[in-house]
């Protein structure tokens, strides 16, 4: 038997719903009525919605998606641990680490301070031009360098918030234990302070997922470059269509997953 | 014999005098505690003895060192005193097991059956055996607090502080710990409580020292200071709480 506050809320939940798909409805309806009566729809319909195009090339898109795929796999376990040794060295306190402390400072600095196209362009083209032999003037090699180095320094710093949001009692509890600082930040700090930044961390690497698509200025044939050879083939844009709902299908259930966990997160805290 | 002794101790944060010249003496096997307003000096006054924080001026000697000696490493000296504080501070990632073997492991190298058995032997003792495997945020108030003082006990301390354990605990659960620090006065163990539990502290302390602003401005048995305070910021103190 539902309550009588249950029957009042389902009714609430119904017109509500009601009204949302309503509204929405009525948006939808609105745009496809009206955005084809613009005068260069037929136009970008040809070049970018063309069906044809798109079912020739799709497939060649995914297996270049695979080039991202591959350069975010092995990208994304580096910038995890560079990103973890950075947070505990720019945390140091012992006065004999202090070169290290104010290296790892400098480094967090200076990448989260620069586009990452920028530095994609000045590693993935300066380095191979010192004329260095195979493999190692590979802009796969270079240009992953280049996105490690970025991304390491911002998950650095999202480990780092972690780190502060630990309050300062569960550090007392360690040293009244008597254990050691090392021990404490291995043991009490870090797990919770990781734990904490999970969803922060998603985002990021979301972030390097789509970034991986910068390389393809430098050399890599991945799905952006792929998508270009596409366009400059047979002279449309659908290619770059195909390429963007690739990457959504992979992007956005990441970050709903990641939202989700973010405010699970939230609820456990309060 | 004094197991604990501090001598003019003084502590202050920036401009903030918070321990203004503290003598106290803690003898073995003795039970101390420290009563007194919110913002006396209680919490600083036992984080100092733990070395939690340096103090300014004075010393502290534990079995007739000097431990705030500046510049002393503090890890030995905190394996030889254990503290339980108010908010418990558990640590939440870690079962309650873990919580308690974590610095017998690492600090005094101890593992395996050894280790675990006498662990086991501290839960059932204070009648948490069937809650080693539990998550801080699947127990009790009360129980997370039992299970801080054990993870205190497992270094075993030679002297256990207080702070203000019961505060932070729904009025049906102070029971059950103050059960547990009766438990360990029967046994013998040194102690120094900071405490609301006048009740507790009458009935239990060999001394009770009353923190005014810094300083302990009386301090005696429990009878004397409960019913024949000397001075009038002591009654004042004494007709607000009881
Ligand atoms: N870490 C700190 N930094 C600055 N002031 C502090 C700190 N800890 C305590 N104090 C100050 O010291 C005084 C005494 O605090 P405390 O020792 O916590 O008293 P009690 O435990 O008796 O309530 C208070 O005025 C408080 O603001
Ligand atoms: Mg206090």
């Amino acid at each position: 038997m539902p309550t009588r506050r249950e029957i009042f809320e389902a009714r609430q939940r119904r017109r509500a719903n009601l009204v949302a798909a309503g509204s929405t409805g009525l948006v939808v309806l609105a745009i496809v009525v009206l955005v084809p009566l613009a005068p260069g729809w037929e136009a970008v319909q040809r070049s970018f919605f063309n069906g044809e195009v798109f079912a020739r090339t799709f497939p060649g898109l995914l297996n270049a998606f695979l080039m991202d795929i591959a350069i975010f796999a092995w990208c994304a376990p580096l910038i995890a641990a560079a990103g973890l040794l950075l947070a505990i060295a720019r945390d140091l306190r012992a006065p004999a680490l202090t070169p290290v402390k104010l290296a790892a400072t400098a480094f967090i600095d200076i990448f989260r301070g620069l586009p990452v196209i920028l530095v994609i362009y000045l590693i993935g083209f300066g380095i191979p031009g010192l004329g260095l032999p195979r493999p190692w003037n590979s802009p796969y090699l270079w240009g992953s360098l280049a996105l490690i180095l970025v991304y390491s320094a911002y998950v650095a710093e999202v480990i780092r918030s972690g780190i502060e949001s630990i309050h300062d009692s569960q550090r007392a509890a360690a040293q009244s234990l008597g254990l050691s600082p090392r021990d404490t930040m291995r043991f009490v700090i870090l797990p919770q302070a990781v734990r904490r930044v999970v969803p922060a961390n998603m985002n990021l690497f979301i972030a390097l997922q789509k970034d991986v698509a910068l390389l393809s200025f430098i050399g890599p044939v991945e799905i952006f470059r792929q998508a270009g050879v596409y366009k400059s083939l047979l002279a449309n844009f659908t290619p770059y269509v195909g390429a963007a709902l690739i990457f959504l299908a992979i992007t956005i259930p990441a970050t709903r997953y990641a939202d989700h966990l973010m405010s699970r997160q939230k609820r456990a805290r309060s | 014999m004094a197991m604990l002794q501090l001598t003019g101790v003084r502590k202050a944060f920036g401009d903030n005098v918070v321990l203004d010249g503290i003598d106290l003496t803690v003898s073995a096997g003795q039970m101390v505690c420290l009563i007194g307003a919110s913002g006396s000096g209680k919490s600083t006054l036992l984080r100092c003895m733990n070395l939690l924080e340096p103090i300014d001026d004075g010393a502290i000697l534990l079995d007739g060192t000097d431990i705030s000696e500046p510049g002393r490493d503090p890890q030995p000296v905190r394996t030889r005193i254990g503290m339980v504080f108010q908010s418990y501070n558990l640590f939440p990632h870690m079962t309650a097991r873990a919580n308690v073997e974590l610095a017998p492991r690492r600090v005094r190298g101890q593992s395996g059956a050894a280790l675990s058995d006498r662990v086991a032997a501290l839960f059932a003792r204070f009648g948490l055996a069937d809650r080693m495997e539990h998550y801080p945020d699947q127990l009790s108030g009360g129980q997370q607090q039992r299970v801080a003082i054990i993870r205190a006990l497992a270094m075993a301390p030679e002297i256990m502080l207080f702070d203000e354990i019961t505060s932070a605990l729904d009025p049906e659960l102070v029971g059950e710990v103050l059960d547990v620090l009766r438990q360990l006065r029967a046994e013998g163990m040194t102690m120094v409580l900071a405490t609301h539990e006048m009740g507790f502290a009458r009935e239990l302390a060999d001394t009770v020292c009353f923190l005014d602003r810094g300083r302990i401005l009386e301090s005696g048995p429990p009878a004397r200071i409960f019913e024949t305070p000397q001075e009038p910021r002591t009654r004042a103190f004494l007709s607000r709480v009881l």
